[in-house]
């Protein structure tokens, strides 16, 4: 008995330091909360004090978008906000307003369209380096009052496109192995594409191709013309659905970088950005973390070819990486 | 230049600017929205003008040289009214969208492609006007021809096409301001038409787009006014008198 008091002391003494340790980090964790959902553990722990802060995502037209309005929608409700979703807002145009006057606190936009379409950065002169393209896009959006969250691993962009037979037959894989060959190739795009630098006048431009023909077309007709051998070459994007349910086609290298890179950041109103507090920031980087090339082109084919609902498939995404059960 | 002016008459008048430099891009080039290269002028607006009518009027044409014969014959005997009428307002009912569309999907892109669409929009209004034209011609003038010895292919071209024509070409009307608005998707499918300026508004930019439909807009009126002052004048003098 004796002998046990200074260890009960011991013991009292390592209690009281333990409990003031364990409270600073309880305190700590009010404060920035995300010391306790470390990078390594995945699960996102919804935290109480977020419950007050309602944040509305919204996204615009079409499947990536749906899926990743979806997927940070999911995951910031699983941190414990309350969320809205706003996710058919047309185009980038209208999305930037909608953010800008607080319809919206945050949506998914890509870097290149962020660039060239909000501010009048011309494609040549976007970053060819992903992380310079997103650094710049970042300044230029905190100068108008939004703030740009770090970016998905993927980036989604142009491609010159081909049915894989036809890039055998003419041993071609990157795309400057086009040259020479590329006058007897008919190249189809979207009608913008015709007159854009990041598109065929670069591609004309930077590699010194010369198609047979190019002929406009409409967006969604992409691999048909290339299936109906009406196009020997087509402008397709790095994240389509069909790369990954076909291996029919095949995408060129762009060695010469013609295409500017396309990685998704969530913007936030600086508002929202304050309110939210960092749980914002941490869900938003951490559940995009998994978002390869590889991973957005099957999220995609889920819902263009298999016909789920976007909500279904960033579900099923958050779950199977860990982020919720 | 343009919008200072228009505000110092009104403020609220500041929105003619946006017309005032439409107006500027048609007439003058200037570079792309997106850089490198150079849009609008008068030498561009007149190659997809000319693609336009191009395309419209060689639908037209075709269109006519399908549905008058066949309006013509059905009206004069009689019979396919179900295929006159009622077939026709199905085919108006499809959207011109869907059209173009299934057409691009199923047969393919290009010049001819997209006419033979345009061709399939603009049959039902003249069919429809050709037969009931034709129907409309009174009974007794068609019984006196006959009485006077007329053969039925000579009923038909003395008297009933005379007289039906200001049906027909009213049906021409339709159908031609119809195709010329509808060719503005055109660009979706492989032809250049005026429809780039709107389509391609990332390209042409603001300005590039409202003198898109600006431009759209005064062909089909001008395609209107054209067809209604051709309806008068092959309206026989009889007739007009009775409108």
């Amino acid at each position: 008995m004796r002998r046990g008091r200074p260890v009960n002391a011991l013991l009292a003494a390592f209690a009281v330091v333990a409990c003031a340790v364990t409270l600073a980090a309880c305190g700590d964790d009010n404060k920035s909360s995300d010391s306790s959902t470390s990078p390594s553990g995945k699960a996102i722990k919804s935290n109480p004090d977020n419950a007050n802060t309602n944040i509305t995502v919204g996204s615009k037209n079409f499947t990536e978008q749906f899926i990743l309005g979806e997927i940070y929608a999911q995951a910031l409700q699983a941190a414990g906000y309350k969320v809205k979703k706003d996710l058919n807002l047309g185009s980038e145009q209208i999305a930037l307003r909608a953010l800008k006057g607080g319809d919206v606190d945050g949506y998914p936009e890509y870097t290149s369209t962020a660039l060239t379409s909000f501010f009048d950065v011309q494609p040549q002169a976007i970053p060819k380096d992903a992380a310079e393209a997103v650094s710049a896009a970042q300044d230029k959006f905190a100068n108008e009052g939004l703030v740009a969250y770090p970016p998905t691993p993927f980036t989604s962009a142009n491609a010159v496109g081909m049915l894989k037979t036809k890039a055998e037959e003419l041993g071609v894989t990157k795309v400057s192995d086009l040259k020479g060959k590329s006058q007897d190739l008919t190249l189809y795009g979207s009608p913008e594409c015709r007159q854009r630098l990041d598109c065929l006048v670069g591609l004309e431009q930077d590699y010194g191709l010369k198609f047979k023909k190019f002929t406009p077309v409409a967006i969604d007709l992409r691999y048909e013309v290339l299936d109906k051998g009406q196009a020997d070459v087509s402008i397709i994007f790095t994240t389509d659905a069909q790369l990954s349910t076909s291996d029919k086609y095949i995408t060129l290298e762009d060695d010469k970088k013609v295409f500017p890179p396309g990685n998704v950041t969530f913007v936030a109103s600086k508002k929202t950005a304050d309110a939210a507090g960092p749980d914002l920031k941490t869900t938003v980087e951490k559940v995009q973390t998994g978002l390869t090339e590889r991973v957005m082109q099957e999220l995609n084919a889920r819902v263009d070819v298999d016909r789920e609902t976007p909500k279904v498939v960033a579900r099923a995404y958050l779950r199977e990486a860990g982020y919720i059960q | 230049m343009a919008e200072i002016a228009a505000r110092m008459i009104h403020p609220s008048l500041a929105f003619l600017s946006d017309f005032g430099n439409a107006f500027d891009f048609i007439f003058q080039t200037r570079e792309a929205q997106t850089g490198g290269v150079e849009v609008g002028g008068l030498h561009e607006v007149w190659t997809f003008t000319w693609e336009h009518l191009k395309i419209s009027f060689a639908a037209i044409g075709l269109a006519c040289a399908i549905a008058i014969p066949i309006g013509l014959a059905l009206g004069h005997v009689g019979k396919g009214e179900l295929l006159a009428i009622s077939v026709s307002n199905v085919g108006r009912a499809v959207p011109s969208l869907a059209l173009i569309a299934f057409f691009v999907a199923y047969i393919g892109v290009g010049f001819t492609n997209v006419m033979l669409a345009l061709v399939l929009l603009a049959i039902p209004p003249i069919l429809t006007n050709t037969y009931v034209g034709v129907r409309q011609v009174d009974r007794e003038v068609i019984d006196a021809g006959k009485g006077m010895g007329l053969r039925p292919h000579q009923v038909v071209r003395r008297i009933e096409l005379p007289l039906a024509l200001p049906s027909i070409f009213g049906g021409i009307r339709t159908s031609a301001v119809n195709v010329v608005a509808t060719a503005t998707i055109a660009p979706l499918a492989g032809v250049l038409t005026l429809g780039d300026y709107i389509l391609s508004a990332n390209v042409y930019g603001p300005d590039g787009r409202l003198a898109g439909a600006m431009l759209v807009a005064a062909l089909a009126l001008t395609v209107e006014l054209a067809f209604a002052a051709i309806q008068r004048a092959v309206s026989p003098r009889g007739l007009q008198v009775e409108t």
